[in-house]
């Protein structure tokens, strides 16, 4: 079992110090690609165009996929580019027959391979199998066949060479999933701070074992399917931008738990809570933003590259452009989008370029506004004054609330009527909500559908 | 009355929206205008504020919840009074797409707007659309795919009403984020919506024009 890590306090002394590209923790792969070690690399994602996958298609799957590698390295090679990472993020299918998933890493990492014995183009993997999980209401989360998929899976790809395992686990969206659509604060609280924790602690332990044995990286865990489904409703209009921004406080202390259980980064792409990380862990971190524009649509798209040290699109669908297949148009984006942060870097203007980059979004919306090297630094302090997760996750969001308020008063930030009411509605929400983790339980397990949810499978 | 029962709906208080449809049948008024000029009528408002920016989708929800609260209090009403639903639409999302905020957000709004919606939920197999379709009688099948690797599942859900042949019998609306028209035509679906919004309004317009069987 990996051992539980503490973090009490921040892994900087200074919000100077707090640059793309560097971390204080780096993670180097076997093949000496290092992550946080100076330099930004770009971290490629991408998915198939409109086709089933079953096992009379997965011929035409591989090919497909090969086609994209073999494009995505060339690119790579073409443009002189030192290194970077693919990421192969599992599609339900792949992880639910698992040798789906198991080919399709292997067919991308020998070519991985074969780039870097050819040429000299240095790679790394990230292997993410689809959690499945949430397929069952109520989840089963410690066991049955689709637990025991995902664990072959993880080991069966990282001894096939994945670097570095990932995953977006699902523990506690059988809830929050209706309360992003409520904008109920105080029951994502409850998914986020009290359920997730406890099933990520042992998905963790699990994962980093699994790591141990195998030689591969225990990476990261996204709160993609809480954090980001807000941030995207919210742009829809669907939801208040007051309330994606809590969101993205309250996944904070969720992710952590992957770092106290054997994570040791890169965290995943669309784990925007990675820059909070990155401040308390001093772990490398991945993140996407405009050049993500292909995935998903976002307001954070320039300061979301501020402190990452892998700058990813998250996932592009291989379809033809004017110029070329969609993976490799996005890869040339990524190269250059990192290769303006590293020619900065290098010639001293990293600090230059981060600010630019916050400055730029940081006070046209509120979700921009709290990743702020300062401000982050100020939720990241708050968060590690106490252990609990719960107790954490309430006093971020507190504190959120209230830098939202002060950034208003300094008008650092305007929030239209709608947004405004919303944030003294999120406000008696959160005023509902008892300091004691075990006060809150006994009053949600009365709420919470059994039918959907049952808090045993998180010890509960 | 009828005006205020709009109101409170709008304001989603459920409470008070049950308290005035029993006031209001007491008083006489018909069960259909009730759900007509009080329950719908609200839903339009609130509709409309959200099209037009003025409400988020918890508000919609909240306003949404009162209205079935009010709903209960008059379906007995209604069917002693004959009143039948405008329609029925069953919705779900294709076998092994598990996203359902989209298309929870969708039968939402088709509620509003007085269908009566029968939600499968998710990773529904094609014959369970069929079944269920043929079972409660419905008008329209909704069917969404969020995923490039599942939009195929559409095609094979719409094929299974074909070989059932009772294809004819109902009127097909897709949606999901890599879903558009020309996928919808080469599916052979009858409707794509590209929001929760628009299929909502696409239900109205479906089932104000058609003949409820």
């Amino acid at each position: 079992m990996a051992e539980k890590k503490e973090f009490t306090k921040l892994a900087y002394s200074s919000v100077d110090d707090f640059l793309y590209g560097v971390s204080p923790f780096p993670v180097k792969t076997e093949n000496g690609l290092e992550i946080g070690g100076g330099l930004v690399y770009p971290e490629v994602n991408f998915t198939l165009p409109g086709m089933a996958v079953t096992k009379d298609t997965m011929p035409e799957v591989l090919t497909i996929y090969k086609e994209i590698i073999d494009g995505v390295l060339q690119k790579a090679l073409d443009l002189h580019q030192p290194g970077l990472v693919i990421e192969y993020e599992t599609l339900p299918q792949m992880s639910e027959f698992p040798q789906f998933g198991i080919d399709i890493h292997k067919l991308l990492r020998d070519a991985m391979f074969e780039y870097e014995a050819k040429y000299g183009l240095k790679s790394a993997m990230r292997m993410t199998p689809n959690d499945l999980r949430e397929i069952n209401r109520p989840m089963i989360l410690r066991g049955g066949e689709i637990v025991d998929n995902m664990f072959h899976m993880f080991r069966q790809s990282a001894l096939d060479g994945a670097d570095f395992l990932a995953i977006e686990s699902t523990g506690g969206k059988e809830i929050n999933d209706e309360a992003i659509m409520n904008a109920d604060i105080r029951t994502a609280i409850f998914a986020l701070g009290c359920m997730a924790p406890r099933d990520m602690a042992w998905l963790w332990q699990n994962i980093s074992d699994i790591a141990r044995e195998t030689g591969a990286i225990p990476a990261g865990d996204s709160a993609c399917g809480f954090g980001n489904t807000s941030m995207v409703l919210a742009e829809q209009g669907f939801i208040p931008k007051v309330f994606a921004t809590l969101m993205r406080v309250a996944t904070i202390p969720r992710a952590l738990t992957a770092l106290e259980n054997g994570a040791v980064g890169p965290s995943k792409d669309c784990a925007y809570e990675g820059i909070f990380l990155k401040a308390i862990t001093g772990t490398p971190i991945a993140l996407e933003g405009k050049t993500a524009a292909c995935a998903h649509f976002s307001p954070i798209g320039n300061i979301a590259a501020a402190v990452a040290d892998l700058w990813s699109n998250e996932s592009v669908q291989h379809i033809k452009l004017l110029s070329g297949f969609a993976p490799v148009v996005s890869t040339e984006q990524l190269i250059y989008d990192c290769r303006l942060m590293n020619v900065a870097a290098k010639q001293g203007h990293a600090k230059l370029l981060r600010d630019l980059l916050v400055d730029s979004d940081a006070y046209l919306d509120p979700q921009a506004y709290i990743l702020k090297p300062d401000i982050a630094f100020e939720i990241a302090g708050e968060i590690v004054k106490t252990q609990n997760q719960f107790t954490r996750t309430l006093n971020a969001v507190r504190l959120t609330l209230d830098i939202l308020r002060r950034g208003i008063d300094k008008k650092e930030i305007t929030l239209d009527e709608r947004e405004s009411l919303w944030l003294e509605r999120l406000s008696a929400q959160i005023e509902q909500v008892p300091e004691d983790e075990e006060e809150f339980i006994e009053e949600m397990k009365d709420e919470i559908d059994t039918d959907k949810c049952d808090l045993r499978e998180y010890g509960i | 009355m009828l005006e205020q029962i709009s109101r409170t709906v709008q304001i989603g208080n459920a409470k008070l929206v049950k308290e005035l449809v029993k006031q209001a049948l007491e008083d006489g008024l018909s069960p259909a205008d009730i759900m007509n000029d009080g329950l719908i009528a609200a839903m339009a408002v609130v509709g409309d504020d959200f099209k037009n920016n003025r409400i988020f989708v918890p508000e919609m929800l909240v306003a949404s919840r009162a209205m079935s609260q009010g709903l209960k209090i008059l379906e007995p009403h209604l069917v002693a009074a004959g009143v039948k639903p405008i329609g029925t639409v069953v919705i779900g999302t294709v076998k092994q797409d598990l996203h359902d905020i989209g298309k929870n957000l969708v039968a939402t709004m088709m509620r509003g707007v007085g269908a009566t919606v029968c939600d499968l939920g998710v990773d529904v197999p094609d014959e369970i659309f069929v079944k269920k379709a043929e079972e409660i009688d419905a008008d329209i099948v909704a069917i969404s795919a969020l995923l490039t690797t599942t939009m195929p599942a559409i095609g094979d859900v719409i094929k299974a009403f074909e070989t059932a042949a009772v294809r004819d019998k109902y009127k097909i609306m897709i949606g999901g984020a890599p879903v558009n028209s020309n996928f919808a035509k080469t599916v052979g679906a009858d409707y794509y919506s590209p929001n929760a919004a628009e299929a909502a309004e696409l239900v109205r317009e479906i089932l104000s024009g058609m003949q409820v069987h």
